[in-house]
């Protein structure tokens, strides 16, 4: 970690940007907890947590049975009793067994109880490709608790939005899930520590342009910037905007962007059929219908299970992939 | 069809026999100073707790009959083992029930009618834990088993803040959850026994066994008796016959203090039946013989103890009293229920999220403007 000649600006990837915004969260409230499988000594299998146990103690940050159900039951539990618990899932595929205790109670439970028990607990997911993994290891998950009323889920795509974001989500009173692009945990980049870019759901304009509007959340908007980057040079201009919240979804940046270049392409890691790129899709076209030159287009990873790892750069979109829909969008 | 268990009365903790008599099993020895301290008063609440439960219970279950409900789940038959271990719980517990705990509601206070607009279907709620009246009784949580995590991680939260364990047993907190045979099939009450040992929770796992899963017998939950179960989890556990009230309180109570002692979680099973249906939408006759019922009815904990206390002198006037104040409470549930107003719009967005949430602040004014155009403009 290199500190930059402004005090409150470090470089750094947003594996160590995670860790010292969890740092934080924990040093501000003292009823802020981490649970999970492998997060004591070990820091979490990406060394998210790493040193935490050290520092905070084995009650604040708890090395628990492996068991995911569990992990959010009890996180549950511990919630009721005022505390702050903030749950790594190891691998995105691995988080089905908690389905239950996050969709039907944790989801539910403010609810169930008409407001009067607050459930602020976090769900760090690391998902998404492009590292190579087995099965179970690349996955996107996060259309499914998008579609689930009580959850807020984002996702941030910088080390700077992933230290901010971390402490604003254990600060939410509603349970969050927390999509963090495993492979954007090593690039690093700025992470100004003297104040948030962005409220929590705050969607972004982070590239300027005047032909299309790109939008993508996590990993994908590193790609969508690639993308632009490429097309600029051949003199297409390309608006690109950072989702950072799956739920809610902050549309107006989406829709005055939209408004101006006329054309809008959503791209996505997860398989496209009744995703968070279809939400967006069909609100964009309610919302902007007037505005729009052309259909909205997807792109998506196919609707097929996540593929062996030596056929993951034809499942992923990449920057042509995108391209390839712009060339659409603007032959219309 | 291996329909029931035999359930050998040998191994489990008894205190009165079926006709009444103070006849403690040897297993019943170690908890026999929690009985000493019950006096006559004590007895007379555990009968009237009993008796207003069962009125209660059969006067919901009439109201669905007459389309009040949407559903009735009875506890009928199963009020030994619910008000022995509610009033063996001290006030600092906290208890999580699952859906069918009516009588251990009423006993730590809950104004019984909450369960009436849960089944009526104007709320989910019911009731709030944090109204101390209300006596730590966490809502009902309906998909099976799931709430013996939220336990488990409550207790785990009681240890961190060090509310336990202090050696003062009046204000030691313990939690005690309950749950039933079919339950322990599931995985979270798994985990949740994992988790329990694992942190040393001060906490009583209170399976209530009534021998049915809906229409499937206990044999095919598990072919060992269930409170054997603890043991590989490394918690002591004991069996009890949840049909004498006397016996369920002591054990409750024992466990309960050891838990809240230090001595970490503890599996309590009593054994009990359900005498009535799962719920209204099930048919009993399908699946179980009368002959069957009947052998349990005859072992109803009401019965028992009601023999028990006039085999203490308990007068005629008692009983006719608890009668007409059993009576009194179903008259007055009755009453209520006619009375239950449907819900406002508001209250299926209000209570989604604690912060502020764009969709909900548009969904319901949306919904509000389109009925009020509905009404004829007149908003």
């Amino acid at each position: 970690m290199s500190v930059s000649t402004e005090t409150t600006l470090q470089t750094m990837p947003m594996a160590k940007a995670l860790n010292a915004g969890l740092r934080q969260a924990m040093a501000d409230d003292p009823k802020v907890l981490l649970m999970g499988e492998d997060i004591g000594k070990l820091g979490g299998v990406f060394r998210i947590t790493e040193g935490l146990q050290a520092q905070f103690g084995d009650n604040r940050v708890l090395d628990t049975p492996l068991a995911e159900s569990g992990i959010i039951g009890t996180a549950i539990g511990l919630a009721m009793r005022g505390y702050r618990p903030v749950c790594e899932i190891q691998f995105d595929g691995f988080i089905y067994p908690g389905f239950n205790q996050i969709t039907s109670q944790l989801a539910k439970l403010t609810n169930r109880t008409e407001g009067a028990l607050q459930m602020p607990v976090v769900i760090r997911v690391p998902y998404g490709g492009h590292i190579g993994a087995v099965e179970h290891h690349q996955e996107s998950p996060e259309a499914y608790f998008a579609h689930t009323a009580g959850l807020r889920s984002v996702s941030p795509s910088t080390p700077n939005d992933a230290y901010w974001m971390i402490q604003e989500a254990i600060a939410s009173n509603d349970p969050v899930m927390f999509f963090e692009p495993k492979s954007r945990y090593w690039p690093k980049g700025d992470v100004d520590l003297s104040q948030s870019a962005a409220p929590l759901h705050a969607s972004r304009v982070v590239r300027l342009g005047t032909d299309a509007t790109l939008v993508a959340h996590g990993a994908m908007v590193t790609v969508l910037l690639q993308a632009a980057e490429l097309a600029a040079a051949d003199g297409i201009s390309l608006e690109v905007v950072d989702l950072r919240s799956l739920a809610p979804i902050d549309y107006e940046p989406l829709l005055e962007s939209v408004r101006k270049t006329g054309r809008l392409i959503v791209a996505q890691e997860a398989p496209g059929n009744v995703s968070v790129g279809s939400e967006i899709a069909a609100t964009v076209a309610e919302r902007a219908f007037f505005s729009l030159e052309a259909p909205v287009l997807r792109v998506s990873g196919f609707d097929v299970p996540f593929p062996p790892a030596k056929l993951e750069k034809l499942f992923l979109p990449d920057a042509d992939r995108v391209l390839e829909a712009v060339d659409r969008a603007l032959a219309y | 069809m291996a329909e029931t268990e035999s359930t050998s009365p040998a191994p489990a903790v008894q205190i009165l026999a079926a006709d009444g008599t103070v006849a403690p099993t040897a297993s019943a020895e170690p908890y026999l100073e929690y009985l000493d301290r019950l006096t006559s008063a004590d007895h007379e609440q555990f009968y009237r707790d009993m008796v207003i439960a069962r009125a209660f219970d059969t006067e919901a279950a009439n109201l669905q009959r007459q389309g009040q409900l949407a559903l009735w789940p009875p506890c009928h038959g199963q009020e030994g083992a619910q008000v022995g271990s509610g009033r063996a719980a001290r006030a600092q517990d906290h208890i999580f029930p699952s859906y069918r705990e009516h009588a251990v509601g009423l006993v730590r206070g809950v104004d019984l009618l909450g369960i009436i607009e849960v089944m009526r279907g104007t709320t989910h709620f019911g009731w709030d834990a944090a109204d101390p009246s209300n006596g730590n009784f966490r809502p009902y949580t309906l998909v099976i088993g799931a709430q013996t995590l939220h336990a488990t991680g409550y207790a785990m939260g009681i240890n961190f803040d060090g509310a336990t364990g202090t050696g003062n047993p009046d204000t030691d907190q313990a939690v005690v959850v309950y749950f039933g045979d079919g339950a322990t099939s599931q995985g979270d009450v798994n985990e949740s026994m994992v988790f329990a040992a694992s942190y040393q929770t001060p906490q009583v796992f209170f399976l209530q066994n009534n021998h049915w899963a809906i229409s499937v017998p206990v044999t095919t939950q598990s072919r060992t008796p269930l409170f054997q179960r603890a043991a590989g989890f490394g918690i002591p556990s004991v069996q009890v016959d949840g049909n004498d009230v006397l016996a369920s309180y002591a054990v409750t109570a024992k466990h309960l203090d050891s838990a809240r002692a230090g001595g970490g979680p503890q599996l309590i099973e009593a054994l009990t039946y359900r005498i009535g249906a799962h719920t209204t939408s099930d048919d009993p006759t399908k699946y179980r013989t009368q002959e069957l019922t009947d052998s349990w009815i005859a072992r109803d904990p009401i019965v028992r103890f009601q023999a028990f206390l006039r085999g203490q002198g308990a007068s005629d006037a008692f009983f006719d009293g608890v009668t007409a104040e059993a009576h009194d409470y179903a008259a007055d549930i009755r009453r209520r229920t006619h009375a239950i107003a449907d819900p406002e719009i508001g209250l299926m967005f209000d209570g989604v999220y604690s912060d502020d949430h764009p969709l909900m602040t548009e969904q319901k004014q949306w919904l509000e403007q389109y009925e009020a155009a509905l009404d004829g403009g007149a908003s």
